[in-house]
């Protein structure tokens, strides 16, 4: 009797999957934390004009909003048609920019600052007015790094 | 004769990736990654009052871009449509030493990383952007992007001939003489309050 076995005299044991749903669910997971959905709902008519020129945000840790547009249909009786102004979850006037950039910036290292950038998700039919307006306070708290949100225009 | 060793049953979790892949993809497609995108710009700093009155720019040196509450366009006092607006403010900006309506110019030598020693002509334009209060932000998006448009399409050909490749795709170091060429002077004035209300 020999002391050692025949190799091969076996069959190889088939690969265990056992771990792939793991390491799947590991993905699975990973991708459900990462991908931040939105909570602020969105209270204004979006459409966002088009253009060409357009970039991306990067590091949207340090993005602000500021939606202006008409009241969605379920808000017109309420606030009218007038467009409006929207920070976090409510309708806010112009004098609550500054406390609401002053907000933004309390949870940031300082270093970030002048880094953040403030979105304007601005409905194309809104008058200019209102938007200047809105610019003005930005300047006013020196939030100056604006990003005029739009949609990338293939057609031209 | 011999000890059989029982092994436990064992699951056939082979359907779990499959189980598990699905939900994965489902995640993927639905949850929109929210890409922000939109036209980045800076604010000027407020200026006191009274430094206001010390900038004077020459007439010549100034590309004046009116957009009124009809959103009608107005550039250098002519009457355009936007479609052309691209192609004037390049001309514009385009160093074109000798006429008198196009602005100023002076030559320099720029020290080019990568690339050594270039001559450059350095102008002192700036495009002024002015709207109405009834401007419709839609129009406005339009002008701006098409005035950075013009920037755009310039510093891509310059890099393009530097270092073959566009601009954006420059490092820091290369991009910083482009942008000393051709600098994105885009001024906005304060709107007027003309036409209708708000």
């Amino acid at each position: 009797m020999s002391k050692f076995k025949k190799k091969g005299s076996k069959e190889a044991p088939p690969i265990s999957t056992a771990s792939l749903p793991d390491i799947v669910f590991m993905l699975l997971f990973f991708f459900m934390i990462a991908t931040v959905i939105r909570d602020t709902s969105i209270l204004v008519d979006q459409e966002m004009p088009k253009a060409t020129e357009i970039q991306k945000l990067q590091k949207k840790s340090l993005v602000s909003c500021i939606y202006i547009g008409r009241p969605i249909k379920e808000m017109r009786s309420k606030y009218g048609d007038e467009p409006q102004i929207q920070l976090n979850d409510t309708y806010k006037t112009l004098n609550d920019i500054p406390d609401f950039i002053a907000k933004e910036r309390e949870d940031k290292i300082e270093a970030q600052v002048p880094q953040m950038t403030t979105s304007l998700k601005v409905d194309k039919k809104v008058k200019m007015g209102i938007v200047t307006k809105v610019k003005q306070e930005l300047r006013k708290v020196n939030a100056l790094k604006i990003n005029y949100a739009a949609t990338e225009d293939n057609d031209r | 004769m011999a000890r059989k060793r029982r092994l436990p049953q064992e699951i056939n979790a082979g359907s779990m990736a499959d189980i598990a892949f699905l939900l994965l993809i489902f995640f993927l497609v639905t949850t929109q990654m929210n890409a922000d995108k939109g036209l980045l710009r800076k604010l000027p700093p407020i200026v006191e009052e009274e430094n206001q009155d010390n900038i004077k720019i020459k007439e010549r040196n100034v590309f004046v871009v009116l957009v009124n509450a009809n959103d009608q366009l107005l550039v250098e006092g002519k009457l355009m449509d936007v479609k052309n607006l691209r192609h004037e403010t390049k001309e514009f900006i385009i160093p074109s030493c000798g006429d008198e309506l196009q602005p100023e110019c002076k030559d320099t030598v720029l020290s080019v990383p990568g690339v050594g020693q270039r001559k450059v002509i350095l102008t002192k334009q700036v495009v002024s952007l002015q709207n109405d209060n009834g401007t419709s932000y839609d129009m406005y998006l339009r002008v701006q992007n098409e005035l950075i448009a013009a920037y755009n399409e310039l510093r891509n050909e310059l890099a393009e001939e530097w270092y073959g490749k566009i601009f954006d795709k420059l490092t820091d170091d290369q991009a910083s003489p482009i942008k000393v060429v051709y600098p994105q002077n885009i001024s906005e004035a304060e709107p007027k309050q003309v036409g209708g209300p708000q």
